[in-house]
């Protein structure tokens, strides 16, 4: 009851106030389950992308 | 049933035929003493009636007559019904096996150094025959080389541009944003340098061919001798996993053909291999991003689906749990 009493306080009380932070939310939300989907990725993929293996055949100074 | 009924039914019947004249009775006493809910004997004539009547059994007739007729057309054979054919099942090619590429997990990305070797294999052996018309060399930067390596491996080809200031045409070298070269400069004189068979593109060959991968690694690496009684024309070669069993393209992949620069041992399946990883990476270069977003959009519809269901049975609580009372009129005389 304490949390929903602090929910509410917080954030559900004024428009506002709640709808910036739905969109908020959903921005973050968003971004940390890119990252985790992209480490997993990553992880499960390792030494198979192009990122992987870049290092082996591009130069110094140059722009890719 | 019999527990339904009264004694008196049963005294009166004598020991032959009791069960009978016993059932008959019920239903004779029944009528008058049980009160069913619904007229059921009506209804249970009625469907009687409909299973058995003529027009019934006529109308199954003709649906199980037509379900056939459709199955047939759609597909050309009944299941269960063992046919003859005078081609043989190689006449449609061998089946080829189902091999473990590295791309072919649910998250599996493509093996980007297996398509950079196979990019050589292509420029080297394939495309002295076989064009790769959608594939341009910016596209492969950032999958298989370097922008610097595309731009050197473009400049290399030359290329009609114009026209210029005087109205003509002029060679000029390779850019990024240039299609690959085709080796021939029309169909026709493509087939003219194949007696008469056309090398098809190999941009989406992948997705063209039944089988896909596994399909053209098995024709890569599948010739081997006529089998005894099979004659192939002069200029044809034979291949099992081929349709029809004659090839115009001759075995083209052997060992050692090219050299890899990352020292990879360039056996024959090894070529076919990064050749096929290559051409898959050509019908779908879309293939890695698609599948990341493939896991997202699961993982997400999933839980949206688990809360839709958490939501319906919310909202069903109150008719889910209600209960309804029935009080019956007072008065019994109806």
């Amino acid at each position: 009851m304490a949390f929903a009493n602090a929910f509410y306080n917080t954030i559900a009380k004024r428009n506002s106030v709640f709808v910036t932070s739905i969109f908020a939310g959903a921005f973050a939300f968003n971004v940390g389950f890119d990252v985790a989907v992209t480490n997993f990725w990553d992880r499960w993929n390792q030494g198979k992308q192009w990122k992987d293996i870049r290092s082996r055949y591009v130069e110094e100074g140059s722009d890719s | 049933m019999l527990s339904r009924l009264p004694v008196a039914a049963l005294k009166s019947q004598s020991a032959i035929g009791a069960s009978r004249s016993a059932f008959s009775a019920l239903k004779t006493r029944a009528t008058s003493q049980v009160r069913f809910t619904s007229s059921s004997s009506a209804s249970s004539a009625k469907l009687e009636s409909l299973f058995t009547s003529r027009a019934s059994l006529i109308s199954a007739a003709l649906f199980s007559a037509g379900s056939i007729a459709w199955y047939t057309h759609l597909y050309g054979s009944l299941p269960f019904v063992g046919e003859v054919h005078a081609n043989s099942l190689a006449d449609d090619g061998l089946h080829p096996a189902a091999y473990p590429w590295s791309h072919k997990g649910l998250f599996d990305s493509f093996d980007h150094s297996s398509i950079r070797r196979g990019f050589q294999v292509y420029q080297e052996v394939c495309a002295a025959c076989h064009s790769l018309d959608r594939i341009a060399w910016r596209n492969l930067v950032g999958v298989s080389h370097t922008a610097d390596e595309a731009r050197l491996l473009a400049e290399d080809v030359e290329y009609t541009d114009g026209p210029d200031d005087k109205g003509e045409m002029f060679q000029r070298p390779g850019k990024l944003s240039d299609y690959l070269p085709s080796p021939y400069p029309n169909e026709e004189a493509a087939r003219a340098g194949n007696s008469g068979a056309l090398p098809p593109d190999l941009s989406l060959i992948i997705k063209a061919r039944h089988g896909g991968a596994d399909y053209v690694f098995s024709l890569l690496t599948g010739y081997i001798d006529p089998p005894a009684g099979v004659e192939i024309r002069e200029g044809m070669n034979y291949n099992p996993y081929f349709p029809g069993g004659a090839i115009s393209m001759a075995r083209v992949l052997w060992d050692n053909l090219v050299e890899y620069e990352d020292g990879t041992p360039a056996t024959t399946s090894q070529m076919a291999k990064d050749v096929v990883t290559f051409l898959n990476w050509a019908a779908e270069p879309e293939h890695d991003e698609r599948k990341k977003m493939g896991i997202k959009a699961v993982i997400l519809f999933s839980a949206l689906f688990a809360v839709s269901i958490g939501v319906k049975r919310f909202k069903w609580t109150v008719i889910k749990n209600r209960k309804i009372f029935y009080n019956p009129p007072k008065d019994l005389n109806h």
